[in-house]
C-alpha cells in the first residue's frame, strides 16, 4: 500500500519471484566475473543490476556524500566523450544507466535494447574505469545535490528519521545520510572521486544480476569486456558492526505544521539472523505492508487518527532495525503514540493466535512473485540473492522458509525484538502535550 | 484505500519502431458486455500473476458544486463492505491470498487494482464486482474516514508548500467553478462537512458497469477473462449514466502570476502552465506535435532548456517541461525551473522564454528530430517490459474517453511529426493567453531565496 512507500526499507533480499520454473543460472566469464542470470526472452532487451559492497558508510570523515556524488556524476562523461557527448550516446540508443549509493553498497542500474548491447555494455565500462570527472559536471551536480539536501531539511519524514538514526547510532557512520551535508558535500574534490573509484569499485566486492535476452555465453564476455579492468581487491576499509542504541528516548522537533511526523524503532534482527523470517512474520502482523496489520486497524480504521500508519524491518550490513511512521495532527500524536506502545507491548507479551499468523504466512508466501513482473525488479532479486547468501534455488525455498515459522518462533522473536518501553520515537511537529525525554 | 492520487496524470504512451509498417503498442484484447461495460485484456506470462483493475470514469471533476472530495473520500469508503463481505472483508480475503490492493482518484477518474496469483482472479473479480453496486456505509465509518482523508490531505497539502501553492494556483488557470480548479481531496472546509449520503449519492450517479472499464494485465487467457467477466460484471445492470459534462475551458480565466511563500521552502520553484488540446479537443497531430516538443525542449538532461540554463548559463538547478493530453478536458504543457542560490526566480522565466523563442527561429538542428523520434518510439519495448504498464496506459486512456486505437496508433502518429508541426506547436504554447505563472519562495528574507 501506499502508505508504507515511504519507509525506505529495502528487502531487496525478500523481494517476489515466481515458483513456477524461474532458471537462475551462476555465470562465471574466463576472468572470473561472476553473474546470476535468468534469461528472459519476452522483449528484446537486457536488464543489469549490480552493487559494489561499501556505500557512503564508508565515506572518509568530511567528504561524507562523496560514493553519493560519484554515483551521480560517473555518467556524466566517461573517455573521450564529455558529459553531454555521453548522456547523449545513451539517450540516443533508449540506454538506461544510473548509479546510486545507499550507506552499505554502491549500486549500478542498467537496461538496454538488444540491438545497442555492445555499445551499452561499452559505455558502462567506460563509466566505471574511465570516468572523466570534469569540473562542469561536478560542479553541476554538487548544486544539485545540496539543493536537495536543503529541501531535505524542511522534509519531516527525512527529519524523523535522520533523528531516530542519529540517536541510535550517535558517532557511527549509520548516523550518516548518505547523501552527506551542504558542507561536507562542498568539501570534495576531483581528487576524492577519483580515490574512490580507484579503492571501492573492485572485482572482489561486486554482485550482478542479468535478466533477458541473452546467452550464458554471450554475457561471459560481455562481463569481461565490462568489469575485468576494475582491480581485483577494493580498500581495506569496513564499517563497524553497531547495535542500534534505542534507549526509550522521546525526540520532539518543533516544527510549525499541522501535521507531526512520527517515526519511532529499534534494534531488529539483520537479514542473515536466524530469526529473520520469524520477524518478518512478526512485522506483518504488527504493522506490515497490507491493510490488515494491528497498527493499521487500530490507528487509522477505527480511530482515523492517520493516513499512513506502519512498521518495517530495516536491516543494515552492521546492524539492524524495526522501524515505523506515521502522520497525525497535532492534537492527537499523544495519543497515537500510545496506541503504538500498546500493540508493541500486546505482541512483546505473546498475544497472537493460530489463525493471525497463517493469515500473515499465506500473505507472505502468496504475494512473493507479484514484483515478479519486470525484468530489473528480478534482476534486483537476484544481486540480493548473492549479498545475503540466499543461494541459487532462494526463488524454489523462500516460500518454504515463511511456511516452517511457528507460533511459538513468533512468539520467541516478539519477546526477543519488541520492547515498548525502548522503543525511541521522533515527532516533528507541534505535537500537543507530548515533550522531549532524552 | 484511497491512497494514491495522480493530481496530474501523467500517462506516457509508448511505440516501438520497425520499418514500414507500425507495430502496435500493446496489442490488447477487448471486448464490451452487454451492459456496456468495456473489457481488455492484455496476456504477459513471464510470472503466475495477475494485475485486475476496474476504472471508473468519473473522478473528482465529476463532484457536484460544494461537495469537493467526495470522489476520493467514496474510493476509501469502497473498502468498508457490502452486505456479503462485510467489515473490510474484500482486504482480509486479498491479504490471506497474498494480494496487493490500491485504488486512486485523479481528476477524471477513479481506479481500483489488485495484484494476486493469476489461479485467484475469479475470487478478486467476484469480490471487486460485488462492491460496484452492493456497497454498504455506516455513518461512523464515514465520520472517522473522513478523519483519515483529513490527515491524508494535512500530510499532502499542508505539510508540502509546493502542493499548497498549486492548489492555489489551479484556480487562476481555469475559469471559475472549472471542476480542473478544484483540488481533487477537497477543500478543507467542504471535506469537513461531507457526510454518508454524499458519498451515496457519487456511488449512485457514477459506479455502474456502464461506467466502467475492466483492465486484465497478466498470465490470462481471453477465454477465460470473457467466461468470468460476464459472469461477475456481466450480471450488474446498466445505469443508462448520464453523458458526462463538457469539461472544455471556454470561459475567460483569471490567469496571473501567483506568489506562494514559505518559511519551509528550501528550494525556490517557477513554472508557466499553459492549456494546451488534449485527446479530447485537440487534432491527433498537434498532440503528437505538443509531445515531441515537450521531449525536445525540456526532456531531461539532454534537452535544451537544460543545457542552455542549467549547463550553460549553471543559473538553474532543474529545468524542463511537461505535457499531459490524456485529459477529458484540456491538456496543459508546463514549463518549469529552479534556481541556484542568488539567481532570481525572473532572470530563469526570461531565460526559459529566451530559449524557446530560439527555437522558433532558428529551428531545429540537422538530425534533431529523428534523433528525438528515434528514442520516443523505441520506449515501446520497455514498456512492454512491466506488467502493469499496458494496463495503467490502456485504462487511463479509455477512462478519460480516448480509444484503444488513440493508444495503438501512438508509432505512427510520433514517426509522422515534421520540424514545421513542432515549431507551430511551440509558437501555440508561447502565444497562448491562457496560461499562468507560479512562484515558490521562502520567506525567510535571507539571500538565495530566489526572490
Amino acid at each position: 500500500m501506499n502508505a508504507l512507500k515511504f519507509l525506505l526499507v529495502l528487502f531487496v533480499s525478500v523481494m517476489p519471484f515466481a515458483a513456477h520454473a524461474v532458471d537462475v543460472e551462476r555465470v562465471v566469464s574466463p576472468g572470473g566475473i561472476e553473474a546470476w542470470l535468468v534469461q528472459d526472452l519476452a522483449n528484446p532487451l537486457v536488464s543489469m543490476q549490480f552493487e559494489f559492497a561499501g556505500g557512503a558508510a564508508l565515506d572518509p570523515k568530511g567528504k561524507n556524500g562523496l560514493a553519493n556524488l560519484a554515483a551521480s556524476t560517473m555518467d556524466e562523461g566517461a573517455g573521450n566523450l564529455d558529459s553531454q557527448a555521453f548522456q547523449q550516446r545513451l539517450k540516443d540508443q533508449s540506454i538506461q544507466l544510473s548509479f546510486s549509493a545507499s550507506l552499505d553498497r554502491f549500486s549500478g542500474q542498467f537496461k538496454t535494447l538488444k540491438i545497442h548491447e555492445d555499445e551499452a555494455f561499452n559505455l558502462l565500462h567506460s563509466a566505471l574505469v574511465k570516468p572523466r570527472f570534469d569540473a562542469e559536471p561536478i560542479d553541476r551536480l554538487k548544486r544539485q545535490i545540496v539543493s536537495g539536501i536543503r529541501s531535505d531539511s524542511e522534509n519531516p519524514g527525512v527529519v524523523a528519521y535522520h533523528a531516530l538514526f542519529a540517536g541510535f547510532f550517535k558517532d557511527h557512520v549509520y548516523a550518516r545520510r548518505a547523501k552527506g551535508t551542504v558542507k561536507s558535500v562542498e568539501a570534495i574534490n576531483r581528487g576524492d572521486l577519483k580515490q574512490f573509484v580507484k579503492t571501492r569499485l573492485a572485482r572482489q566486492n561486486l554482485k550482478i544480476g542479468v535478466v533477458g535476452d541473452i546467452t550464458p555465453a554471450r554475457l561471459a564476455e560481455l562481463l569481461d569486456k565490462t568489469f575485468l579492468a576494475l582491480p581485483l581487491t577494493p580498500g581495506p576499509a569496513q564499517a563497524p558492526e553497531i547495535k542500534a542504541d534505542a534507549q526509550g528516548r522521546l525526540v520532539v522537533i518543533d516544527k510549525d505544521v499541522v501535521q507531526s511526523t512520527i517515526a519511532f524503532g529499534h534494534a531488529g534482527p539483520k537479514r542473515k539472523d536466524s530469526d529473520f523470517y520469524a520477524a518478518l512474520v512478526l512485522n506483518h502482523i504488527l504493522g506490515g505492508g497490507s491493510f490488515t496489520s494491528r497498527l493499521y486497524t487500530e490507528v487509522r480504521e477505527k480511530r482515523g487518527l492517520a493516513y499512513s500508519v506502519g512498521t518495517s524491518l530495516y536491516p543494515l550490513i552492521q546492524s539492524a532495525m524495526i522501524v515505523g511512521r506515521a502522520g497525525t495532527e497535532n492534537a492527537r500524536v499523544a495519543e497515537t503514540i500510545d496506541i503504538i506502545r500498546a500493540q508493541w507491548k500486546r505482541l512483546a507479551e505473546g498475544d497472537l493466535g493460530q489463525e493471525e499468523l497463517s493469515h500473515a504466512k499465506t500473505y507472505l508466501t502468496g504475494s512473493f512473485p507479484l514484483k515478479f513482473t519486470s525484468t530489473d525488479a528480478i534482476a534486483g532479486t537476484l544481486v540480493g540473492m548473492q549479498t545475503y547468501d540466499l543461494g541459487l534455488d532462494y526463488l524454489d525455498q523462500r516460500n518454504s522458509y515463511i511456511d516452517q515459522v511457528t507460533l511459538k518462533a513468533v512468539q520467541r522473536v516478539a519477546k526477543k525484538y519488541l520492547d515498548a518501553d525502548m522503543l525511541d520515537i521522533v515527532v516533528v511537529g507541534k505535537p500537543q502535550g507530548v515533550v522531549s525525554k532524552p | 484505500m484511497m491512497k494514491i492520487i495522480f493530481s496530474l496524470c501523467a500517462v506516457v504512451l509508448f511505440a516501438l519502431a520497425p520499418t514500414g509498417v507500425w507495430a502496435a503498442v500493446f496489442n490488447p484484447q477487448t471486448f464490451t458486455l452487454k451492459n456496456g461495460m468495456q473489457v481488455v485484456v492484455l496476456p504477459n506470462h513471464r510470472a503466475p500473476v495477475v494485475l485486475h483493475m476496474v476504472w471508473y470514469k468519473a473522478g473528482s471533476v465529476d463532484e457536484p458544486k460544494g461537495k469537493s472530495g467526495i470522489a476520493h473520500l467514496l474510493e476509501h469508503l469502497m473498502f468498508k463492505g457490502t452486505q456479503k463481505n462485510p467489515d473490510g472483508e474484500f482486504s482480509k480475503r486479498l491479504a490471506q491470498h497474498g494480494g496487493q490492493e490500491n485504488a486512486f482518484t485523479s481528476l477524471d477518474y477513479t481506479g481500483y487494482h489488485q495484484t494476486i496469483a493469476s489461479d485467484r482472479l475469479e475470487m478478486v473479480m467476484a469480490l471487486e464486482a460485488d462492491r460496484m453496486s452492493n456497497l454498504v456505509l455506516a455513518a461512523s465509518d464515514v465520520e472517522t474516514e473522513r478523519d483519515v482523508v483529513l490527515e491524508e490531505r494535512n500530510s499532502r497539502i499542508e505539510n508540502n508548500p509546493g502542493a499548497k501553492l498549486r492548489e492555489l494556483a489551479n484556480q487562476t488557470l481555469y475559469p471559475q467553478d472549472h471542476p480542473y480548479g478544484r483540488p481533487i481531496i477537497g477543500w478543507r472546509d467542504e471535506l469537513a462537512a461531507l457526510t454518508r449520503e454524499d458519498a451515496l449519492a457519487f456511488y449512485q450517479a457514477n459506479y455502474a458497469p456502464d461506467n466502467a472499464v475492466l483492465v486484465i494485465a497478466g498470465d490470462v487467457k481471453v477465454d477465460q477473462v470473457k467466461r468470468l467477466a460476464k459472469k461477475y460484471y456481466g450480471t450488474i445492470k446498466a445505469h443508462q449514466v448520464q453523458p458526462r459534462r463538457n469539461m472544455l475551458t471556454t470561459a475567460p480565466i483569471k490567469g496571473g502570476e501567483t506568489v506562494y511563500k514559505d518559511a519551509r521552502v528550501r528550494q525556490p520553484v517557477w513554472t508557466n502552465s499553459v492549456i494546451q488540446p488534449s485527446l479530447s479537443n485537440g487534432s491527433v497531430k498537434r498532440v503528437a506535435a505538443l509531445e515531441v516538443l515537450s521531449e525536445i525542449l525540456g526532456a531531461g538532461g539532454t534537452s535544451r532548456l537544460y543545457k542552455k540554463l542549467v549547463i550553460e548559463a549553471a543559473d538553474a538547478v532543474s529545468t524542463g517541461t511537461y505535457y499531459n493530453s490524456n485529459a477529458r478536458g484540456d491538456g496543459k504543457f508546463i514549463f518549469y525551473a529552479s534556481p541556484r542560490p542568488g539567481v532570481k526566480l525572473d532572470v530563469l522565466a526570461a531565460a526559459v522564454r529566451t530559449e524557446s523563442q530560439r527555437m522558433v527561429d532558428q529551428g531545429l538542428e540537422v538530425g534533431e528530430l529523428e534523433r528525438v523520434k528515434t528514442r520516443m518510439l523505441s520506449t515501446a519495448i520497455f514498456a512492454r517490459d512491466e506488467m502493469k504498464t499496458g494496463a495503467y496506459t490502456i485504462g487511463s486512456a479509455l477512462a478519460a474517453g480516448h480509444s484503444i486505437a488513440d493508444v495503438e496508433d501512438w508509432p505512427e502518429r510520433i514517426s509522422n511529426v515534421t520540424e514545421q508541426d513542432v515549431l507551430e506547436a511551440l509558437k501555440a504554447v508561447l502565444s497562448e493567453p491562457r496560461q499562468i505563472t507560479t512562484k515558490l519562495m521562502s520567506d525567510d528574507p535571507k539571500p538565495g531565496d530566489g526572490s
